[in-house]
């Protein structure tokens, strides 16, 4: 007896509709790019400086009160929002409060920090501050430019080992699907306007990183077949691979699945905002693998006599070559 | 075919072994951690038999530790950056009396000197005869030293240039700038760390950052403000010759060689100020808290031996002229210069509390920082929350755990418990190779676990899939399992590898908590690579040689 999510042999034709789904893909990613032109990120302050502070108190945190005895203080954009987290008791009121940083300011300011204490002071007296944290505008310009430079510099990496390794056909198959991955999470945080901070730029880079292990296992069996079955049809050979692959990108899936959804439960609200980025990533990436990478490569069409191993391999798969002995 | 060489087998359980070795201590936290703090103690020097906890461990055992970030032990994080051109202001204001000696010596010539000013970038001095600039400029050159910095002599220390017609501007050179930033930056860093440590906090993190900047991360302090006021953002002290003494009224405007500084404690009283000063914070040697004739509190202060002969040749030649004692911008004191102090030591007395000069005494005897330090970023984090946080991801790690063993072994039956043997041996591996190399575990690193444990099966779900493909052509179990192996292998590898790169490149770029997600990740991936191809296979050679079986169900 065993568990099986997908059944033993699969001969699905992934192709058949391909036009269709890319066509969606494309479509989807229009929708989150306009979503991020017109509403754009909920940006955090470690990307436009500013301050934020949580607030806990034994009282029910009323929104409308907290932002009465803010707005006097002359503190330009804010924004408060109630934590809930399952694992808060019913004595565990929890908000976060969000001061954007004044044009001008070049340093965190404390009398800032202390004068919006001593506000809230006045409407829930057991209040305490759990956690401040504070991003002068320097450091967050900095910061973006660190983390657009990471992703960019991820991408680049990436495609060149895949060059490296398999053909370029397959290294831009996979680049095409990590864009479409980074594209649609940054829509889906632009559309439900999720704070968007550091750890965010962490979890895209981890969807970079799933989405590719995803795709280049399909490719490095699209490449083992493509060595084995020389005169098939190139559309054939990718649906094959895929179909063989089929059960372990499903099973991979699920586990990382049942672990992050653990964490999203349970792990607490800090991180909730960074799990979700993950699970979406997880998600979009098991569905770009197949439908856009290997879609690309079918498109881009492979070089076919790039395997043989005898009479002198091309530059290129002098790695790939050392796996073919018992083919 | 199937069979691993004994001396492999010796290996990979020895590497099991201590890695589990090395990972053990966490699971006993709190004890590790006292006899850790006792251990280091003793290594203080203090008496074995006074310190408690050092027979809660014992010694031969590994006692590294995962440390906790910020966010999960709670504590501050500060990130500063010294404004390091305000030493170049200090050191050009320092050169006046040099560049005014040097042209006096040929007055006639020149026919005046005045200085215009002093910025951080330039001291600018006029004189009245242009005619004379070629030869101005070649006596105020012959000032410039050369620099030493570590790949030995490189240029010297000053640009001097001519501005117009009359202007000599004289600044630092590159070379002089990038020494004298080094300088600085080396300064501080000893004097945060000396103030941090003097209020003895618990492993505070002080570290240079970057061209200009200080990161400061201190453990258990209930928020930023506390560290910021037990650094102080500068507490420079100079000696100042007074020109004028002003009460009441509008403070005048300074002229080029003259500031206008408030007095600290009396209202509406202004000093002004020559801008060189006499002597400096930075040569006082010792400060300490003391009362004057009269009973009230004071500071008595030593010099160091330069800072001796300039303060007692000053007195010498001003007795009977009013003398400034600056901290941070304000005249603590202005007394009058009663007689020559050859000593090189002396005593400030103003309106102080007793706590006062003592807060005052420690902060001279820590030494001024030589720059203002600007806060850009800070952080406190309660203990609370980071207990919180703690036990939010030891229950996410436990469920994501369990979940995925159940799951894994409903899948594969036999061959899913060697692979959950695995996941298990394979957490263990990282938090032993944190532990080893003393890493910092934070609330994403947890979050990079929570992940790896999903992830990590990928690796023998991969072998497990290709074992069941092989199976299909009947090659017989063994020739199969074998197969699966060796053909799992290349896909293991490159997609290992490509999240490999993106983990390092989060490291390089990313800062704090991303970090730590980026390390956890990194290594999560070592250790599922090593635990997939080897202890699984391992155990299933194991198995088939115990076993023999005729067939296998993957």
């Amino acid at each position: 007896m065993r568990l099986r999510l997908v059944p033993k042999e699969t001969s699905w034709d992934f192709f058949s509709r391909s036009k269709l789904w890319l066509g969606i893909s494309a479509l989807m990613m229009v929708a989150a790019f306009v979503s991020f032109l017109i509403q754009g990120l909920n940006y955090g302050i470690d990307f436009v400086g500013g301050t934020t502070i949580r607030t806990e108190s034994t009282q029910p945190v009323d929104v409308g009160v907290y932002r009465e005895v803010l707005t006097p203080l002359e503190l330009g954009d804010f924004s408060i929002t109630e934590v809930t987290d399952p694992r808060f008791g019913p004595d565990e009121n929890v908000a976060s409060i969000t001061i954007q940083a004044q044009e001008g300011d070049e340093a965190v300011s404390q009398d800032t920090i202390n004068s919006v204490q001593e506000a809230l002071r006045g409407v829930a007296p057991d209040i305490t501050f759990p956690a401040i944290e504070s991003v002068g505008p320097t450091v967050s310009g900095e910061l973006i430019q660190a983390a657009v430079i990471a992703v960019l510099l991820a991408i680049g990496a990436v495609l060149v080992y895949i060059w490296l390794r398999f053909e370029w056909q397959f290294a831009l198959g996979a680049v095409a699907a990590l864009v479409h991955d980074v594209i649609l999470t940054i829509g889906v945080f632009s559309e439900l306007q999720i704070r968007f901070d550091l750890a965010i730029i962490a979890a895209l880079l981890t969807i970079v990183g799933y989405s590719l292990n995803d795709t280049v296992v399909v490719f490095d069996r699209v490449r083992e077949n493509l060595r084995r079955y020389k005169k098939k049809p190139l559309k054939e050979v990718l649906n094959q691979s895929i179909n063989e692959t089929l059960s372990r990108t499903v099973m991979t899936s699920v586990t990382t699945l049942l672990a992050l959804i653990s964490l999203y439960i349970l792990g607490g609200d800090v991180i909730r905002g960074f799990v979700f980025a993950m699970i979406w990533g997880v998600i979009v990436g098991t569905y770009s693998s197949i439908f856009v990478a290997s879609a690309m490569l079918l498109w881009l069409g492979v070089k076919r006599d790039w395997s043989k191993p005898d009479d002198g391999a091309p530059a290129g798969t002098q790695f790939a070559t050392a796996e073919t002995k018992d083919a | 075919m199937l069979q691993i060489e004994p001396w492999k087998r010796v290996l990979i359980w020895l590497t099991v072994a201590a890695g589990l070795l090395l990972a053990m201590p966490n699971l006993f936290y709190p004890r590790v951690e006292q006899h850790n703090d006792a251990m280091a103690q003793i290594a203080l020097g203090l008496d074995p038999a006074t310190v408690e906890g050092e027979e809660l461990w014992p010694a031969w055992l590994p006692s590294g530790l995962v440390n906790l970030g910020l966010d999960l032990r709670g504590g501050a994080h500060l990130l500063a950056e010294v404004q390091v051109e305000q030493v170049y202001e200090a050191r050009l204001e320092a050169m006046w009396p040099a560049v005014r000696d040097v042209l006096r010596d040929e007055r006639q010539l020149f026919e005046s000197i005045r200085l215009v000013e002093t910025t951080n970038e330039a001291l600018r001095v006029r004189i009245g005869n242009p005619e004379a600039m070629p030869r101005a400029l070649e006596l105020v050159r012959g000032l410039a030293r050369p620099v030493q910095t570590l790949a030995g002599v490189s240029g010297t220390d000053l640009d001097v240039r001519a501005e117009g017609r009359d202007v000599i501007a004289v600044s630092l050179s590159e070379e002089e700038q990038q020494a004298t930033d080094d300088r600085t930056m080396a300064q501080s860093l000893e004097i945060v760390r000396r103030r941090i440590d003097e209020a003895g906090t618990r492993e505070p993190t002080i570290q240079r950052q970057g061209g200009d900047r200080i990161l400061i991360q201190v453990p258990g302090v209930g928020s930023a403000q506390e560290v910021k006021d037990l650094i102080g953002t500068t507490a420079q002290l100079t000696f100042q010759p007074v020109v004028n003494r002003i009460e009441g009224g509008e403070a005048p405007a300074p002229t080029g060689s003259t500031e206008v500084l408030p007095s600290l404690d009396e209202e509406g009283v202004f000093y002004i100020l020559e801008r060189t000063p006499v002597v400096t914070g930075e040569q006082l040697v010792d400060a300490q808290p003391s009362f004057n004739e009269n009973g009230q509190p004071a500071v008595t202060f030593r010099f160091n031996p330069t800072g001796a002969r300039q303060f007692g040749d000053y007195t010498a030649e001003n007795i009977g002229s009013l003398f400034a004692i600056v901290l941070d911008e304000e005249v603590v004191s202005a007394p009058v210069i009663q007689s020559h102090i050859p000593g090189g030591s002396g005593i400030i007395t103003g309106r102080f509390t007793l706590e006062e000069s003592t807060q005052l005494a420690i902060l001279l005897r820590a030494g001024a920082l030589p720059a203002e330090l600007v806060f850009l970023q800070e952080q406190t984090i309660g203990p609370d929350l980071g207990e919180d946080s703690i036990e939010a991801g030891r229950i996410a790690c436990l469920v994501a755990f369990a979940a995925v063993l159940i799951f894994m072994a409903l899948s594969y039956g036999l061959f899913g418990i060697f692979a959950n043997i695995a996941l298990i041996i394979n957490v263990a591996l990282i938090f032993g190779l944190l532990s080893l190399i003393g890493a910092t575990l934070t609330l994403p690193g947890i979050a990079g676990i929570v992940l790896t444990i999903g992830m990590a099966v990928d690796a023998n779900v991969l072998v497990f899939e290709r074992i069941r493909e092989e199976l299909k052509t009947a090659k017989g179990p063994s020739r199969a399992i074998s197969l699966g192996y060796e053909k799992a292998l290349s896909a293991i590898v490159d997609a290992n590898i490509t999240t490999f790169i993106t983990a390092t490149i989060l490291f390089a770029m990313g800062a704090g908590p991303v970090r730590g997600f980026a390390i956890t990740l990194g290594l999560g991936i070592l250790t599922s690579v090593f635990t997939a191809i080897f202890v699984t296979r391992v155990l299933v050679v194991m198995w088939f040689e115990w076993r023999r079986p005729k067939t296998v169900e993957v």
